[in-house]
């Protein structure tokens, strides 16, 4: 199947520009009051928002892997979850505390220097074994074959008890630099740090690399070959794409954002049990980036931190009357409910997330301010991404469908 | 070997519910090429109306179950009707993603109404009750399960072999617009293969939670079961389906049956995956299935 036009559109725009670290004016004046709004947050924040915070810009790191998979190269994925896991309990072999008893699961007690980057290339490795039978198939096979994924790695992990603990879980390697470990208070240079501003320390610039990374690579010509390949996999392999390699390079840098996320995540969770790594934890990945925008990196970040760091804050503030006629509803199960009915409004309305509806926004700014002045840019309103287009032969389904065949 | 007859019937008819399951799924791949990862849900659905039906508003039994069903097939119709239409021609993706935001919301509204602690399954006759031969038990529960199937699929049969709707929908799966050609109405066979597949999903949820005492919110997890079933029997084959289901079952109940033998090396829950890898090994062999259309792909 084609993507829908206004993707279609949209990445056809997003080409026209270089590969560039920062673009214009308004780019910058944005960057800087981002930095501004980490700053002003760093400063203030209690411990208990560096919590949310840091999971969210964790969950960020692997919607952003999910996002390059799913987004980019078109490639159905249910299995988060298992590439997640993969990288935790890399990290946990590697760095965990040398066992005491012979019931202990295995650390070796390595630098984090070392465990972290491990979590990515194992999982990145692990991805690279899978692909070659995982994408022969296409569409709903490669999902359920994800799906399975998280199923088996699910009782590899709840059997494997020398590497995850078996079913009580075990607990995962803080990062260290020299005596100080991140789950205490340090004083670096005369400054006091806690452990959740420590962690951010290191959780932020892993992401912002992340997302410079996939953001460069996705306008490079690995990138145009995602979308080929997205958009039309005969067309691509016309245009001299190699169809293997190009999907097999979208998987493994996916396997490798999400091994890296689990490792931060199980570090930072500090205990995890292997059913914690489940299809419902891969779904949130999935939520995330529809609600946030696919095929985008601002997207996958905003979607994190709507599916992964509201459930958090409603938490954080008791903002659900507890014991209530709900019927019980937690904040993840009313989070649930507000995503899922987001997945499907979204989906149908605006197939670009909250990333779609701002551009939307920002063109309907454009096209107020150049009715007065020159039409010069009434040219561009033309490529902006409309959903009309997509709804044209949605009152004559077969015709459509037959197309496709 | 009393034992091994023993699981052979638990697995038959545990299989039983997974082509229950299946054939949801397949009804409605065939006739939209979509694979409704919300049938669980729906599953879910059915089963919690039928036993909040019986035990809290203390409706009759078929009462309740025609309620299920009625209430499923309204949430598969409506569903087509105002959110799979609009996505005809878009990417697999997105169609996939939302069923899995169905999925979510049905899932999410039932906690809301009836908690996530488990309730009993409404059942017609006594858990308990059955006879056993050569000490082999025969549940009421297990035969039930499997003599409803088979009506199922006997009606099934007659509706895709002797009907208008049946035949229509058969010619819209084989050829899309020959059939519009032919004046076949391609919503209704859209509308019908949602209806009718939801009222399975309502039936298989209600044995699955028979099979399980009782129904809790991960039920619907279980319908994931029926995924292995359908790719092993063919996606798009409604007897494969069928077919598929019982070897599932079979596999399920069978290695739960032996795998404590093999605890040292294969460690526990094995049962829970087999499915998953014979699915795989099928995939890698013969991957449209035992019964599936083998598809040719045009470059």
């Amino acid at each position: 199947m084609s993507a829908s036009p206004a993707t279609r559109k949209r990445s056809i725009d997003a080409e026209a520009q270089p590969p560039r670290l920062l673009g214009s004016l308004s780019r910058w004046i944005a960057l800087c009051l981002i930095v501004v709004v980490t700053i002003v947050f760093f400063s203030v924040a209690t411990e208990d928002w560096f919590t949310i915070v840091n999971f969210t810009l964790i969950a960020a790191i692997a919607s952003l892997g999910l996002n390059i998979l799913s987004g980019y190269a078109g490639q159905v994925s249910l299995g988060m979850a298992f590439f997640m896991s993969i990288g935790a309990y890399t990290a946990a072999v590697l760095g965990g505390t040398p066992p005491t008893t012979p019931l202990d699961p295995l650390g070796l007690g390595l630098s984090f220097l070392i465990w972290l980057p491990a979590s990515g290339i194992v999982a990145a490795l692990v991805g690279a074994l899978v692909g070659p039978t995982a994408l022969r198939l296409k569409g709903f096979y490669l999902g359920i074959v994800t799906l399975a994924l998280v199923f088996i790695g699910n009782y590899i992990f709840m059997n494997a008890r020398g590497v995850s603990g078996g079913p009580q879980g075990r607990t995962f390697p803080v990062p260290a630099i020299g005596d100080f470990s991140f789950d205490q208070q340090n004083t670096i240079l005369g400054i006091t740090l806690t452990s959740g501003q420590q962690f951010f320390l290191l959780i932020l610039p892993v992401l912002v690399l992340s997302a410079l990374f996939a953001g460069n690579v996705m306008r490079s010509r690995a990138g145009r070959a995602f979308k080929a390949v997205r958009d039309n996999e005969v067309g691509a392999t016309v245009m001299g794409v190699n169809l293997f390699e190009t999907k097999m390079g979208a998987f493994i840098l996916s396997s490798f954002l999400a091994g890296i996320a689990g490792a931060l995540f199980a570090s930072f969770s500090r205990y995890v049990i292997p059913n914690y790594w489940s299809l419902a934890l891969s779904i949130e990945f999935v939520a995330a980036i529809i609600v946030g925008g696919i095929a985008s990196i601002w997207g996958s970040i905003l979607g994190a931190a709507f599916v992964f760091g509201l459930p958090l804050v409603i938490d954080q503030f008791s903002l659900l009357p507890v014991g209530s006629s709900s019927g019980g509803l937690s904040s993840g199960d009313l989070n649930a409910l507000i995503y899922g009915v987001l997945i499907i409004a979204f989906l149908l309305f605006e197939p670009g997330g909250v990333i779609g509806l701002a551009r939307r926004g920002q063109a309907l700014l454009r096209k107020r301010n150049s009715h007065g002045g020159e039409g010069g840019e009434a040219a561009e309103i033309t490529d902006l991404p409309s959903s009309a287009g997509t709804y044209v032969d949605m009152e004559n389904p077969a015709v459509t469908k037959g197309e496709e065949t | 070997m009393a034992y091994f007859i023993q699981l052979v019937f638990a697995g038959i008819a545990l299989g039983c519910i997974y082509a229950l399951i299946g054939l949801g799924f397949t009804i409605i791949f065939k006739a939209s090429e979509v694979i409704n990862f919300a049938q669980g849900s729906l599953l879910l659905v059915g089963a919690y109306i039928v036993s909040a039906g019986v035990y809290e508003w203390h409706l009759p039994f078929l009462l309740a179950l025609l309620l299920g069903i009625i209430i499923t097939s309204c949430i598969g119709l409506l569903f087509e009707r105002f959110a799979l239409r609009r996505m005809i021609g878009r990417p697999v993706f997105s169609i996939l993603m939302i069923t899995i935001g169905l999925d979510i919301v049905l899932r999410t509204l039932v906690i809301a109404r009836w908690g996530s602690n488990p309730i009993p399954a409404a059942t017609p006759f006594q858990f308990t009750s059955g006879f056993t031969i050569g000490g082999v038990h025969f549940g009421a529960d297990e035969l039930w399960t499997i003599i409803v199937t088979v009506l199922v699929c006997a009606a099934l049969y007659y509706f895709f072999r002797f009907t208008k709707y049946g035949l229509a929908m058969r010619a819209t799966a084989i050829d899309q617009e020959a059939a519009l050609a032919m004046g076949i109405n391609i919503r209704t066979v859209y509308a019908l293969a949602w209806g009718i597949s939801a009222a399975i999903a309502t039936v298989g949820g209600i044995f699955l939670a028979i099979n399980v005492v009782a129904i809790d919110p991960t039920l619907g997890n279980i319908a994931l079961f029926a995924f292995p079933a359908i790719i092993l029997g063919g996606i798009d084959s409604v007897s494969g389906a069928v077919v598929g289901g019982i070897i599932i079952g079979l596999a399920v109940v069978v290695t739960a049956g032996y795998e404590s033998h093999f605890a040292n090396i294969l460690g526990a829950g094995f049962h829970e995956i087999a499915p998953y890898l014979l699915m795989i090994l099928v995939l890698l062999i013969r991957p449209y299935g035992i019964f599936g259309t083998r598809k040719v792909e045009r470059i």
